[in-house]
């Protein structure tokens, strides 16, 4: 075929397997909390200069930053490269900044394994930010319009008119909401529905998230995550924060049959202690290529074998992505649920989760929706998510993904396990599946 | 038209602008010499008669440097005062040719254009900088003891008014471009790539008369100082009582330099020039200009690592201890781009470390040297950890751990666990021997002693300690790292107390002993200060810790006997067993309020000092011992102090602790504050000659025994009337 002969073959020859040497984060700390006076790009940049302290790789070598945010701050567009460069990468390294809701390093993780097999790039730090503590609060339309058009006003009356044209409403201040554009439902809308189509409950979900906290206590009481964490000292008085604040070790399913719904107060069963909640944080992944990370002598955590992206319906499948992704991945695979040991799967909320097992496991579904003969069998408990998730971790959005790689990689390497699936659900209805597989099997 | 060739000069004609621009072919970088005046006047010639030629830029051949001053050989080969005048007086006819010449002339500046390259610029009718970061505009000459002999003391105060100019002059402070166009130092700044062509520009307008120059004048507060005669004598008069508190009256240069100025300001340009020459010719023949000229080339000559640039060149330096000198070796190393990794025991530690250094930064953020992308840009360049990870990677590592023997070779023996084989271990001490701490060692090739002076970030000096089993590979390394850090750095042999150390434990010492005869502590440090010293002997005591002074006093004793340290050790033990350790505990000789610190790593005690701590005093008291001889007059104690100094350097060198007088005299006067105005201790024994020295030794060794005994080498030299500078 033409198409063939005319494809340029760049950098072909230099195809590599894309491996994952080791990943970081910054403490995930509850919004509004000692991170408050970081910007997010201060988070980034300790995220990145805290990977690239720990491996001791020299930052000629990286060739890629693709670095992700949910909630931008305008004063960092391309907050890839601003954090790269003060986390002291080299000024010719190019960076680029992804988004795509609670996935986004997920995709800066499978555009860098892309650029890998396509021999494009070496080495790769992938990861992302987000900084709830300050979002960007905009003013009104309105006012910024008469603001724009002040500046062009020459005389007073001019000046006078553009004031006059406001009223007193144009002048509060806007804080954005965290709803879908095209339809205007808020996360947890979007999941109250969800669950009711799927007959999620409100214990299967206070029950979920109990497991999570009480994992995630654990975890941190084991020191799970010590090698993970960045200690950041946070200027000016250097206080030293070392820990996530999430996990609640004394969340309990009793403790949180009491809370209110949050979000449908009559009917609805998400409460604010089954959502994951605002959090700032960051996370930074180290990608390269087999033969280049055995070249320079790292020891490769887990190859990212193969991955899917899908998106359903914006409105009713809004968070049902892992469903609607991982049944791919394992199908392309030639793979079952039994062929994979190691499950980290974020949680936005406890009964997002709990919908995804049902649909999971739902005959009509599979066929139907995603043309699958078969289900791929019960999902294990017992595998996913053993040190806790997204609604006792916390969930800084862009950041997320990089997390739940880094531990489903270390997992492979301490459980001995040969394949490890990595999934996430994101605003738009997106879905993310990621298959690693341990090198060393 | 045909333009000559010239040796020291490029010329070529664009749209009618000559273009001059000066390129020494046997330097890398301008300075002026009298080997060029004829050439000059060759091209003031051209410039008066070719009509073709409507206006001239003066510039560059050179990529990164304008004229970086005068050749410092030219003024050490004068012999006489006159000749000195004499040249001033050329430069001044030929800076006039181009200042009167009706084509106007610009000056064309990319890199430093320091003092009399800055005074071919303030000649010329219009200055144009480049906005390149090496562009940097000064008068240093002050700091050689000198003034700007080529007219800058007239010409910048006409410019930039009396103030800015004498701020200047007598600080000897480099101008960056926006500043110095802000000032109205520099008439604009462009990007380096189109300084040429703007300036050509610039020349055609201003021989068309199609460009008017806006200058600098002086308005508000300003006008009412300078423009009149009383404002003026309060200028002069305010800046004369600064130089001489800053100075304490020891360096000369300064008020010849408002001397000029006021020449000029006051009496007109020919009194001023006149002036300006005459004084030049009297600071070019000082003793402190001619010291302060040594160490200058002192300081150049160890720019050049004696053992050759290393082969690789490293991604990381390793730092073990994040106290204060670990932090400020950590600060030095990534304000200089090497990226360091600092171990300590706890993460809490580090975060003073890690507040230490980001503070010290942020201060410059605050001052705008810095923007705060910058500084988290050099901070990250920072790796804190409490654990051995990637320090395999780091080719070299310094120990600062507290001063203890067992400690450091317990850290150089746990560093030898994980390091590969040609890594380099360097101890940071200011007395421990190398050659026990190398002693665990499995490879003592690889072990050396690299002693920094507190605050590290501050002192100009690194003292690099190599033992005779360290490899040159390892010094070329330590030297290499050290330069890069900024600092200049001294190779001595290892030794009781190396050199800094060692010459200085001899010199409090006997300032210990005549504050037992009974002199008032305060005279001692003044009388010191009128040495030369920055600070007093009693006061240095305080500030390096009684403790730490005490444990050196007992090594070197043991090691070198009576002769360093003859002070009844009662005096300092009593001092320490009640916790009068100086500065750090608020009481040493003298008292020290606490103040609340943004220092992280000390707690500060402030105050001058001033005070004399009663209960030290009773203790001097108690331990008196009896003046032996006559009464001393301030000169002999001057003497008494600063000599048995000079006597334990020229030790030093008999016994190949340094290698030659200029290492010697660079480490006295960077490390310890020896009086710059001599050069250092063995360019004061060629002032004052060594016969002479030793004739007041042998007085002194008679009245006072032992310690006096003059070293063997200046009795040789004595001899043969020999000097250690050429």
């Amino acid at each position: 075929m033409a198409s063939e002969t005319t494809t340029p073959n760049n950098g072909i020859n230099n195809s590599d397997v894309p491996v994952i040497i080791d990943g970081v984060r910054t403490p995930f700390l509850r919004s509004n909390g000692a991170f408050s006076n970081f910007m997010a790009y201060d988070l980034g940049r300790l995220a990145i200069s805290g990977l690239m302290g720990k491996t001791g790789l020299s930052p000629k070598e990286v060739d890629q930053v693709i670095y992700g945010i949910v909630v931008p701050d305008p004063s960092t567009p391309n907050i890839a490269r601003e954090c790269m460069l003060g986390a002291g990468l080299s000024d010719s390294t190019p960076a680029h900044t992804v988004s795509m809701a609670c996935i986004t390093s997920n995709m800066a993780a499978t555009t860098a394994a892309d650029q890998i097999r396509l021999g494009k790039c070496k080495t790769a730090v992938i990861g992302g930010v987000d900084h709830m503590s300050d979002p960007p609060i905009r003013v009104s339309r309105n006012l910024r319009q008469a603001l724009i058009r002040l500046q062009k006003a020459k005389s007073p009356a001019q000046v006078f008119g553009q004031i006059r044209k406001l009223s007193f409403k144009d002048l509060m201040p806007q804080v954005p909401s965290i709803t879908e554009f095209s339809n205007g439902l808020t996360m947890g809308q979007g999941c109250e529905r969800m669950a009711m189509a799927m007959g999620a409950t409100r214990a299967e979900s206070d029950e979920f998230a109990a497991r999570s906290h009480q994992l995630a206590f654990k975890a941190q009481k084991e020191g799970v995550y010590e090698g993970d964490i960045i200690p950041i000292k946070v200027p000016p008085k250097f206080a030293l924060v070392d820990q996530d604040n999430g996990p609640r070790g004394d969340t309990t399913v009793e403790s949180l049959s009491k809370l209110r719904p949050a979000f449908d107060k009559k009917f609805g069963i998400v409460t604010a202690g089954s959502a994951s909640f605002l959090t700032d944080g960051a996370s930074a992944v180290l990608m390269m290529g087999k033969k280049h990370a055995e070249k320079l002598n790292y020891q490769p955590l887990a190859i990212l074998k193969d991955y899917v992206f899908k998106a359903g319906d914006p409105k009713d499948e809004m968070l049902l992505g892992p469903a609607l992704a991982i049944p791919d991945l394992l199908a392309q695979n030639n793979l079952t649920t039994a062929d994979i040991d190691v499950w980290e799967i974020h949680e936005a909320f406890a009964a997002q989760v709990v919908c995804f097992f049902k649909a999971f496991q739902d005959k009509n579904f599979m066929k139907n929706r995603l043309g699958h003969d078969q289900t791929f069998g019960e999902l294990p408990l017992e595998k996913i998510n053993i040190y806790g998730g997204s609604l006792s971790l916390g969930h800084p959005f862009a950041a997320t993904g990089g997390r739940l790689l880094t531990t489903a990689s270390k997992r492979l390497q301490k459980e001995n396990a040969k394949y490890a699936v990595v999934a996430g659900c994101a605003a738009g209805g997106h879905g993310s599946a990621i298959l690693l597989e341990n090198p060393n099997l | 038209m045909s333009l000559p060739n010239l040796k020291y000069f490029n010329l070529s004609v664009k749209d009618n602008v000559l273009i001059i621009a000066f390129d020494d072919p046997e330097e890398k970088v301008n300075t002026l010499n009298l080997k060029m005046t004829s050439e000059f006047h060759q091209i003031m010639d051209i410039i008066d008669n070719d009509d073709n030629i409507k206006a001239t830029v003066f510039t560059s051949g050179k990529a990164d440097n304008f004229i970086v001053g005068a050749d410092i050989k030219m003024i050490k080969e004068f012999k006489t005062k006159e000749d000195v005048v004499k040249t001033s007086k050329e430069g001044h006819e030929l800076f006039k040719r181009i200042e009167k010449h009706k084509k106007p002339s610009v000056a064309a500046i990319n890199g430093p254009c320091l003092g009399g390259g800055l005074e071919v610029a303030l000649s010329c009718h219009y200055r144009l900088a480049s906005d390149s970061s090496k562009t940097i505009l000064g008068l240093p000459e002050v700091m050689l003891g000198l003034l700007p002999g080529g007219g800058g003391t007239q010409r910048l105060p006409k410019l930039i008014g009396i103030q800015k100019a004498l701020d200047m002059m007598l600080t000897g402070k480099n101008i960056k471009p926006a500043k110095a166009k802000k000032m109205g130092l520099v008439d604009d700044v462009v990007c380096p790539e189109s300084l040429e062509k703007i300036a050509v520009q610039v020349a055609q307008k201003l021989a068309s008369g199609t460009m008017k120059i806006k200058r600098w004048k002086a308005k508000g507060k300003d006008k009412v100082l300078e423009d009149n005669f009383a404002g003026r004598a309060l200028v002069f008069n305010q800046a004369k009582s600064m130089v001489l508190k800053k100075t304490g009256g020891l360096y000369p240069a300064p008020l010849k330099i408002l001397e000029a100025v006021k020449a000029g300001v006051n009496s007109g340009a020919k009194k001023g020039y006149e002036a300006e020459a005459d004084l030049f010719g009297d600071l070019a023949m000082t003793r402190e200009s001619k010291s302060l000229i040594s160490l200058f080339e002192g300081q150049t000559s160890l720019k050049k690592n004696r053992y050759g640039s290393p082969e690789n060149k490293p991604d990381w330096i390793g730092v073990i201890g994040g106290g204060l000198m670990g932090s400020g070796i950590s600060l030095v190393n990534i304000q200089k781009g090497i990226k360091t990794r600092l171990k300590d025991l706890s993460q809490e530690s580090l975060g003073k470390s890690e507040k230490y250094v980001w503070g010290a930064l942020n201060k410059r953020v605050k001052r705008r040297a810095m923007s705060s992308f910058e500084r988290d840009k050099v901070f990250s360049s920072l790796t804190t950890q409490t654990d051995w990870s990637v320090f395999e990677k780091c080719p070299l590592v310094i120990e600062a751990v507290f001063e203890d023997l067992s400690l450091k070779q317990h850290i150089l023996e746990e560093f030898e666990k994980i390091a590969p084989e040609d890594c380099v271990f360097a101890s940071n001490t200011s007395a421990l021997p190398i050659k026990q701490i190398a002693a665990v060692s499995k490879r003592p090739e690889n072990v050396l002693g690299m002693h920094y002076f507190s605050p590290v970030e501050k002192m100009p000096l690194l003292e690099i300690i190599v033992t005779d089993k360290t490899s040159d590979r390892a010094a070329s390394l330590a030297v290499e790292m050290g330069m890069k850090q900024g600092k200049t750095v001294i190779v001595v042999n290892d030794g009781p107390g190396f050199y800094t150390t060692r010459i200085l434990a001899p010199l409090t010492d006997e300032a210990a002993i005549i504050a037992l005869e009974g002199t008032d502590l305060h005279h001692i440090n003044n009388i010191m200060k009128d040495f030369g010293f920055p600070v007093g002997p009693i006061t240095l005591c305080d500030e390096v810790g009684l403790d730490v002074a005490m444990h050196i006093a007992k090594d070197l004793k043991k090691a070198l006997g009576e002769r360093i340290c003859s002070a009844p050790s009662e005096l300092i033990d009593d001092l320490v067993k009640n916790n009068m350790n100086g500065r750090k505990s608020g009481k040493g000789f003298f008292l020290y309020n606490e103040t609340k610190s943004s220092n992280p790593l000390t707690k500060i005690f402030k105050g001058s000092g001033k005070e004399i701590n009663p209960a030290a005093l009773k203790i001097v008291r108690e331990n008196r011992i009896e003046l032996k001889g006559p009464q001393c007059s301030d000169e002999e104690l001057q003497k008494r102090i600063a000599y048995r100094m000079i006597n334990e350097s020229a030790l030093c060198l008999q016994e190949k602790i340094i290698k030659n007088p200029v290492d010697g005299d660079i480490g006295a006067v960077f490390g310890l504050g020896f009086p710059p105005t001599f050069g250092g201790p063995f360019r004061y024994l060629d002032l004052i000659g060594a016969q002479s020295f030793l004739n007041d030794m042998k007085k002194f060794e008679d009245r006072y025994g032992e310690r006096f005994k003059v070293a063997k080498i200046i009795e040789d030299y004595a001899k043969e009337n020999k000097k250690f500078h050429d």
